[in-house]
């Protein structure tokens, strides 16, 4: 059975936070198996679509839709699904900063997850996935992405630093191998070997049978992960798709291209991050 | 001669279905029941049921008089509780069984649904379990015996070491300390004894199961526990209560004697029926270099309070008290914590986790008094509270007395919910919004639970997990 006509396509999403408009209507569609870059400079709304996908609920849809399209042709639209619904359908966020989680044990969130992601029909109290099984996937991943597996012990997030945080996503992406991944900024705070080190775990998990929207701002997470589109994300709205040159050339030249091309867009940057000025002097 | 429960009984009340697992009853078998209500016949009736000797008799009269001068604690929660309308003294049976095989089928049917049997095949040595007001079952290692150890109930103690409990008992915590131990002075009933002779170490807990099955049955255990000069024992009592539909009370007193370098552990997990008063009081004495730990679980219950206290009198004693309170619907969990310093470099720590939900409501109430000439001795109480809703309420009521100068005395106190980002971040993960609640209140108490024994451990975040059943929606 091919995965290659599974998809998840974006159509004209707007997204409010707080009744204030973030995404202006955002086209995009990813293919199972194809990688995406997502560029664009801050503000722009490309975490919020990140939310979006996978239901946070203070991220309202205010109109557009989000399909995902099984091999069979079949169309669902899943705006109106709880988080973990889209989870159990294959749906991954790695945070661009992940929520620590005092005294929950990396591993035990892991099997939960495991537990639900692989049977999606799996209901609350009912048996986790075996702990044999669990822990040697658990351990062999880990040692395929060079963790130490005291790593496992830990409490989710706390008190991990930065790099730690970036690594303990991926580990759960690889643990759930989703259908489709959204990856916000898994190379933020990080130093250029942290980062390749990431870009290769992340080539390792990828693959054919894993869509994947890397949200960054450098190239070098792209390295190991050559996009089949770069798309760059202005005011809320997708301005400009193209191969990985684009990715090469706003790295290296900025977005005052972009902004001069699109001056609506522009305006509504300005918009967005004056209301985001009001915003902090209010809170100050 | 049975007394059918079920006819008395209504169908559940609502709000306390979370704990329908634990909602079983079997006949009650009681061959002498009470009447109830409380007076100096009752009393007399108890002693002489017991065969006690005069000196207890008259203990438990003086201890009456004192109940009745005595008011009504002015802290804590409203207590309606309707003393002449309570069962004070219920035998289960005649003799107290020694085997598994001498226990009355009718009540190992209600310890197997507890669990006990699995608990003795896996680690224990010996169980001493209360059923109904009289301990029916205990076995003790024969080592243990050996070594001098005693580990008994405390009725038997005062039958056969009547030398040695009464050179202690109610020492510790006088009938005239409070309303509630004068109460269990004058009617208390089975309970624990342990003696740990000097220098003598016992490296694994001894376990005591307790339940209340009557209705209206009060239950008012006696336990006093001494660990010799460098011994060592850990203590672990758990509590199931079943339902029942009227007002119930729980009145324990225990009294723990921890001498020079001798250490002491006494883990409790409690998950009592709503309609429950438990009001016990606790307290232990540290000599020098000694170390106290209390480890207290607090769930179920209509109002609980109870203070683990830890008296430091001599240089380099240790007290340590964790304490965990789940107040849900229709409950208030008063819980806290005393630590008195009364000698110089004296240590001590206080670690509180509360949750509320449904309305529940918990209480931190804790003492941290330092006694003049009680030099370099250092405190420190952290209690964090975790709010599950907005109907719910938690408290915090720390009461710090310093007469010294040269002390170092911490407080910190927090109060958190449930965050929308956690939440989203769990679910993300594919975890329904009720498994990710349930997670990080786990996660929340998980520093205390890893404090217990690997099978209470599993039965405290069992439990946890019945009590969150359907608190999302």
């Amino acid at each position: 059975m091919s995965s290659g006509s599974e998809k998840l396509i974006v159509k004209d999403l707007h997204v409010a936070v707080e009744g204030k408009e973030i995404l202006r209507g955002v086209d995009l569609e990813i293919g199972r198996g194809e990688i995406h870059a997502l560029m664009g400079p801050n503000g722009s709304g490309k975490s919020t679509l990140g939310y979006a996908i996978m239901g946070h609920p203070s991220y309202e849809v205010t109109s557009g839709s989000i399909e995902l399209i099984e091999a069979d042709g079949t169309r669902r639209n899943i705006v109106e699904l709880e988080p973990d619904e889209r989870a159990r359908l294959g749906l991954f966020l790695a945070f661009q900063r992940p929520m620590a989680i005092p005294g929950v044990r990396v591993a035990d969130l892991l099997r939960h997850a495991v537990s639900n992601v692989r049977n999606p029909l799996r209901k609350e109290g009912q048996e986790l996935i075996g702990m044999r099984e669990f822990r040697q996937e658990l351990r062999a991943k880990m040692s395929e992405l060079q963790m130490d597996s005291e790593f496992a012990r830990r409490y989710v997030n706390d008190g991990f630093s930065g790099g730690e945080m970036k690594r303990a996503e991926i580990l759960q992406l690889a643990m759930l191998r989703p259908r489709f991944a959204v990856l916000d900024e898994t190379d933020s705070g990080l130093d250029a070997d942290a980062v390749r080190l990431a870009s290769q775990s992340i080539a390792k998990i990828g693959g054919a049978d894993m869509g994947i929207l890397v949200i960054t701002h450098h190239e070098q997470l792209l390295e190991h992960n050559i996009p089949l589109r770069t798309h760059v994300m202005l005011g809320g709205r997708i301005v400009e798709s193209a191969g990985p040159e684009l990715a090469a050339e706003l790295h290296k030249l900025g977005y005052d291209r972009i902004r001069a091309t699109y001056p609506d867009a522009a305006a509504n940057e300005a918009a967005m991050s004056s209301g985001n000025r009001a915003e902090v002097t209010a809170a100050t | 001669m049975a007394t059918d429960l079920h006819a008395v009984i209504p169908p559940n009340a609502a709000g306390i279905g979370d704990i329908n697992k634990y909602d079983f009853r079997t006949e009650s078998t009681a061959v002498f029941k009470a009447r109830r209500g409380i007076d100096a016949e009752i009393v007399t009736q108890i002693s002489s049921m017991k065969n006690e000797p005069a000196w207890m008799l008259e203990f438990r009269l003086k201890s009456l008089e004192i109940f009745n001068s005595k008011p009504m604690p002015r802290w804590g929660g409203t207590i309606g509780v309707d003393f002449q309308n309570i069962f004070y003294y219920l035998k289960p049976a005649e003799q107290q069984g020694k085997t598994w095989d001498e226990v009355p089928e009718e009540i190992k049917k209600t310890f197997e649904r507890l669990g006990i049997p699995e608990a003795e095949r896996k680690y224990l040595s010996g169980v001493k379990a209360q059923f109904e007001s009289e301990v029916v079952y205990g076995s003790l290692q024969e080592d243990l015996a050996k070594k001098g150890v005693i580990f008994t109930d405390t009725d038997t103690a005062i039958r056969e070491y009547p030398d040695l409990v009464r050179q202690y008992f109610a020492t510790i915590i006088s009938p005239s300390d409070n309303k509630f131990s004068a109460l269990n002075s004058a009617v208390w009933s089975g309970g624990s004894f342990i003696y740990v002779p000097k220098g003598v170490k016992i490296d694994f807990p001894l376990q005591a199961y307790f339940r209340i099955n009557a209705e209206s049955m009060g239950q008012f255990e006696r336990t006093l526990i001494i660990v010799d000069e460098g011994a060592q024992v850990h203590y672990v009592e758990g509590c199931t209560a079943p339902m029942y539909t009227t007002e119930s009370l729980h009145s324990a007193v225990v009294e723990i004697v921890v001498k020079k370098h001798a250490r002491c552990r006494y883990t409790t997990i409690q998950n009592w029926a709503n309609n429950i008063y438990n009001l016990v009081t606790k307290r232990a004495v540290a000599y020098e270099g000694a170390m106290m730990e209390w480890i207290d679980g607090n769930l179920g219950s209509h109002l609980t309070m109870k203070y683990p206290s830890v008296y430091m009198v001599e240089p380099g004693a240790r007290g340590e008290i964790l304490s965990i309170a789940f107040a849900s619907a229709g409950q208030h969990q008063d819980a806290g914590a005393k630590l008195v310093h009364a000698a110089p470099n004296t240590y001590g720590r206080i670690v509180s986790k509360s949750i509320s939900k449904n309305g529940g409501r918990s209480s931190y109430r804790g003492l941290v008094k330092v006694e003049p000439g009680a030099k370099k001795s250092r405190s420190s109480v952290v209690c964090d509270a975790l709010i599950l809703d907005s109907q719910s309420r938690s408290d915090t009521y720390p009461y710090i007395e310093i007469e010294e100068q040269d002390v170092s005395v911490g407080h910190e106190a927090s109060v958190s919910r449930i965050g929308e980002e956690q939440l989203f971040y769990l679910t993300s993960r594919g975890l329904s919004e009720a498994e990710a609640s349930t997670m990080i209140v786990g996660g929340f108490i998980e520093p205390l639970v890893k404090e217990l024994p690997m099978e209470y451990a599993v039965e405290m975040n069992r439990l946890i997990e019945l009590q969150m059943e359907g608190s999302v929606g």
